[in-house]
């Protein structure tokens, strides 16, 4: 209950403190992001004569066995990670805004989603990837619709139940006694409530999709060979770790890592901003 | 004067709140609370339920949550407590009597969590069966979980926990609610007998008749501030209270069937007297200037114009 | 019991669809089991088709899913193409090898975790609570075949303590490693999965702990004068130690596919590497074999949990069924 102490952070209130965090953790995600659209991919040339170089101050990550810089290869593969990471969050957030729908609409739908969401939590998730994304003949749409498939459960859960909590409130037993039909109140009611819901599972899916991508396209069933992706690099790696060259693993896997975490971040300050309940303690 | 086992002065506690898009929220709900239990002595404290009063209790055990904050005095035997004094002090010299059986670990037997961690655990069995056994709790109940309890063995339990290591003071806080009458009662028989042991009772409750039939002296508490304290027996007559809302209080007794609800208090905390909206005799020095909690004969009075009223009358 | 046989309906209805879907998808995909099964070898058309009669090229999608059915109950799974033995013998001999790595690995992150959830929830607010909660968030959000990396590099290319290929040489049989070998080989790998599963139990444990801490048993054993750690351990551990259990039991699905990533890059002989190696060489019997087998493992975790949760509670205990 020390409230007198002089860091100037305390001095800023909650809800600056949580502000200026999200602000600072994405203009640094966008910052990557912009920066790895500005490099093309034809200008990271092989050198021969700067082969296994490990890190230093002109390049900082070091160099691969072809005389790649390995900082412009990492970065091209982090805004690589997040448009996967934002499209299957996306879609998986879509897909269990339907299932959340189908499973308000009655009993029926209601049984067919909680069973759709067991059957999907029965199976290892790594697995079911695997699977998706060999149906998919791998490559980054199967990685997408793999992930998406694979991440919409945790989010179908909580819609399902917010949606059902709603459904029996006294204002939505009204609204129906005055003749209003289902998607009014789909729309007045019960989207203006859950929208938090979406918005907070939407960005908390996003780490675990950039995570479940690199690990799938790491053991060969994700992004071809010629891809930048991390877990491309990664894979590479493991070949030249013998040799000593440790730069290739460490820092591709650290910013990943940085990167997963400022999204987990992101998601758990907005979640705080939206949902006031998670910051009274 | 410190013959008060317990002395409460000018003590205000208030949450920081935080809602939708974190904005900040300072949450008062006691507010400048005075008052005193002697031994032998029962004070209750009468407001409405949800209204706060429970964290007095909280205060006085030092049991208070992390973002709450306390201010004011709170004294035992003449000694200003401070946190590790509560600490030292309490389960020994101060008990609490919960409101619920919440207030036991539902994976616990009861005669287990009764003694606590006692160093000797034998010899504290034994007296935890002697004191179950005092407030008519046979040995079955030793093995029993919570969640097995009926309302009135719950409150025995919780009574007789509160006892077992003789304590001076007994904070009981709403012990009666949800009871049937025959165990309402045996509750109130329970802790009057306590200040025939010559032992002081805080009794925090919304249930007038408890009060009533329970306390040597009330403390009316209406939204965030006490505004009269008088002895029970002026109660019986509401010409011998001072304050308009007792008066208003126990002239609608038996209406309002002995309980005090949420009635119209004001949440927000006000510039003048937290009554003015309601009062009858107000006047426009009350809208903006807050009367403090002042002695008027044996009791103590929270208004600008008690006297005024009694000058009007006579 | 009524219950158990009430789960064990569950899990055939629920094979039932699970291997109809994968053997769909795997019908979808591109691979060509005949092409797969062939390999390099000769290309005889009378070989290639008999292998079209077996895998049922041209027969109908309905018609092949009952006939792996049919096989599925006769515990007929095929050969593996890759090994070339049956699937249920590959399944065997690499589901316990990984059944070793994962249970190891789940003890140990289980009581590390759970320990350091209910130091970090008792002393909530202080420096060793804001270690374990950044070391918690930094595991959680990293990719556990990367945590593998860097313990290889570390203990295998500097310390030099473990050899870095440590897959049995290929043409050695399992049962030729001593104990000795067959444990340091396995110490990495257990290291690292224990390592990345501390995190989801430990932060779990700590928010129980700390709302336990605010509940109101906790607040009256406070007042009745009993010391914060006698607090802790007689209610808070009490409290939290069966969900936390029943949590890790719910884990069994992460708890596979980090072996997999892990036995990938540890080259540990287990079923991580079949289903890689199936998955990468179109082993489809394999593959379909390992899904079967993955789907009853996460299932017996969640019917456990279940059970435990059940049962074990006193709450619960007197009420029965349901």
């Amino acid at each position: 209950m020390n409230k007198f102490n002089f860091n100037p952070l305390n001095s800023l209130n909650l809800r600056q403190k949580t502000l200026l965090i999200i602000g600072l953790t994405l203009s640094l995600l966008i910052l990557i992001f912009i920066t790895s659209l500005t490099i093309d991919s034809n200008t990271i040339t092989t050198n021969f004569m700067m082969r296994q170089h490990p890190p230093s101050f002109e390049q900082l990550f070091g160099t691969d066995w072809l005389g790649r810089d390995m900082l412009t290869r990492t970065l091209k593969g982090l805004g690589l990670s997040i448009m996967i990471g934002a499209f299957s969050s996306i879609i998986s957030s879509i897909v269990a805004m339907i299932m959340a729908f189908i499973s308000s609409i009655n009993k029926y739908g209601d049984t067919l989603i909680s069973w759709l969401i067991d059957l999907f939590a029965s199976m290892p998730h790594l697995l079911l990837l695997i699977l998706i994304s060999l149906c998919m003949g791998k490559g980054a749409l199967g990685v997408i619709v793999g992930v998406a498939c694979t991440h919409w459960i945790s989010l179908a859960r909580v819609l399902r139940v917010e949606i059902k909590e709603i459904n029996t409130s006294e204002y939505v037993n009204l609204a129906r006694k005055f003749g209003k039909n289902n998607f009014w109140i789909a729309k007045e009611h019960i989207l203006p409530l859950v929208i938090t819901q979406i918005i907070v599972g939407t960005l908390l899916i996003f780490p675990h999709a950039i995570m479940h991508e690199a690990s799938v396209t790491f053991l060969g069933f994700g992004l071809s060979p010629h891809e930048p992706a991390i877990g491309i690099i990664l894979s590479e790696s493991m070949s030249y770790l013998t040799m000593g060259s440790w730069w290739l693993a460490l820092f591709p896997g650290l910013t990943l890592l940085i990167v997963v975490l400022l999204f987990d971040i992101i998601g758990e300050q907005v979640e705080k901003l939206l949902d006031p309940t998670k910051a009274q303690k | 004067m410190n013959d008060n086992l317990l002395t409460v002065e000018h003590v205000s506690i208030s949450f920081t709140q935080y809602l939708q898009g974190l904005e900040q929220h300072i949450l008062k709900v006691i507010s400048d609370l005075t008052l005193s239990v002697k031994q032998g002595e029962i004070v209750a404290i009468l407001g409405s339920s949800g209204s706060g009063k429970s964290l007095l209790a909280h205060a006085i055990l030092g049991i208070l949550p992390e973002n709450a904050i306390c201010e004011g005095i709170i004294s035992f035997k003449g000694d200003p407590l401070t946190q590790e004094k509560k600490e030292e002090i309490r389960g020994k010299h101060i008990s609490l009597i919960p409101q619920s059986v919440n207030f036991l670990d539902p994976l616990m037997k009861v005669s287990q969590q009764a003694i606590g961690d006692a160093k000797d655990k034998e010899k504290t069995l034994k007296h935890q069966r002697k004191i179950f056994e005092k407030y008519g709790l046979g040995k079955e109940v030793d093995d029993l979980y919570p969640f097995e309890l009926s309302g009135g063995m719950a409150r025995k339990v919780l009574l007789s926990t509160a006892l077992l290591s003789n304590p001076e003071l007994i904070v009981a806080d709403e012990p009666t609610p949800g009871l049937d009458e025959k165990s309402v009662n045996e509750t109130i028989k329970d802790i009057k007998k306590l200040s025939e042991d010559n032992k002081g009772v805080l009794l925090i409750t919304h249930e007038i008749d408890v009060a009533l039939k329970t306390a040597d002296k009330i403390a009316i508490f209406y939204s965030g501030y006490v505004i009269e304290i008088n002895k029970t027996e002026n109660f019986k007559d509401s010409s011998k209270l001072l304050h308009p809302y007792s008066k208003s209080l126990i002239e609608a007794l038996p209406q309002n069937g002995f309980k005090l609800t949420e009635g119209v208090q004001p949440h927000e905390d006000v510039e003048g007297c937290i009554y003015y909206e309601n009062c009858p005799i107000r006047t426009d020095f009350c809208e903006k200037n807050k009367p403090e909690l002042v002695p008027y004969g044996n009791a103590m009075i929270r208004c600008h114009n008690f006297k005024k009223e009694e000058n009007d009358e006579s | 019991m009524k219950f158990l046989g009430y789960k064990l309906v569950r899990l055939l209805i629920l094979l039932t669809v699970i291997a109809a879907i994968s053997f769909i998808m795997i019908d979808l995909s591109p691979i060509d089991p005949v092409r797969a099964y062939l390999g390099e070898m000769s290309n005889a058309p009378e070989q290639i088709e008999k292998l079209s009669a077996y895998w049922g090229v041209g027969v109908p999608i309905q018609d092949k899913i009952v006939g792996w059915l049919e096989d599925i109950v006769q515990l007929k799974l095929g050969t593996s193409l890759i090994y070339r033995i049956p699937v249920t013998q590959v399944i065997m001999e690499k589901f316990t090898a990984s059944l070793v790595l994962m249970a190891v690995s789940w003890v140990i992150s289980g009581i590390v975790g759970f320990s350091l959830g209910i130091i970090s929830g008792a002393k909530r607010g202080t420096w060793i609570d804001k270690i374990i909660k950044t070391y918690c968030y930094i595991l959680q959000s990293s990719p556990a075949f990367w945590i593998a990396l860097i313990v290889l590099i570390i203990f295998s290319v500097w310390l030099n303590w473990f050899p870095i290929g440590l897959a049995v040489p290929v043409g050695v049989m399992a049962e030729n490693v001593t104990f000795w070998e067959w444990l340091h080989r396995l110490i990495l790998p257990a290291f690292t999965l224990s390592i990345v599963g501390i995190s989801s139990i430990a932060l779990y444990t700590r928010d129980r702990l700390v709302n336990i801490e605010n509940s109101d048993f906790f607040l009256f054993a406070k007042s009745r004068g009993e010391k914060h750690w006698s607090i802790i351990i007689k209610h808070g551990i009490r409290n939290v130690i069966l969900p936390a259990i029943t949590l890790q039991f719910l884990s069994f699905s992460e708890l596979f596919g980090g072996a997999v990533l892990v036995e990938q890059v540890f080259s540990y002989p287990g079923i991580g590497q079949a289903t890689i190696e199936a998955g990468l060489r179109s082993d489809v019997p394999l593959l379909l074999g390992i899904v079967l087998v993955s789907t009853i493992f996460v299932f017996v975790g969640n019917t456990i949990a279940d059970i435990l949760y059940k049962y074990v509670d006193p709450r619960m205990r007197g009420d029965g069924d349901e």
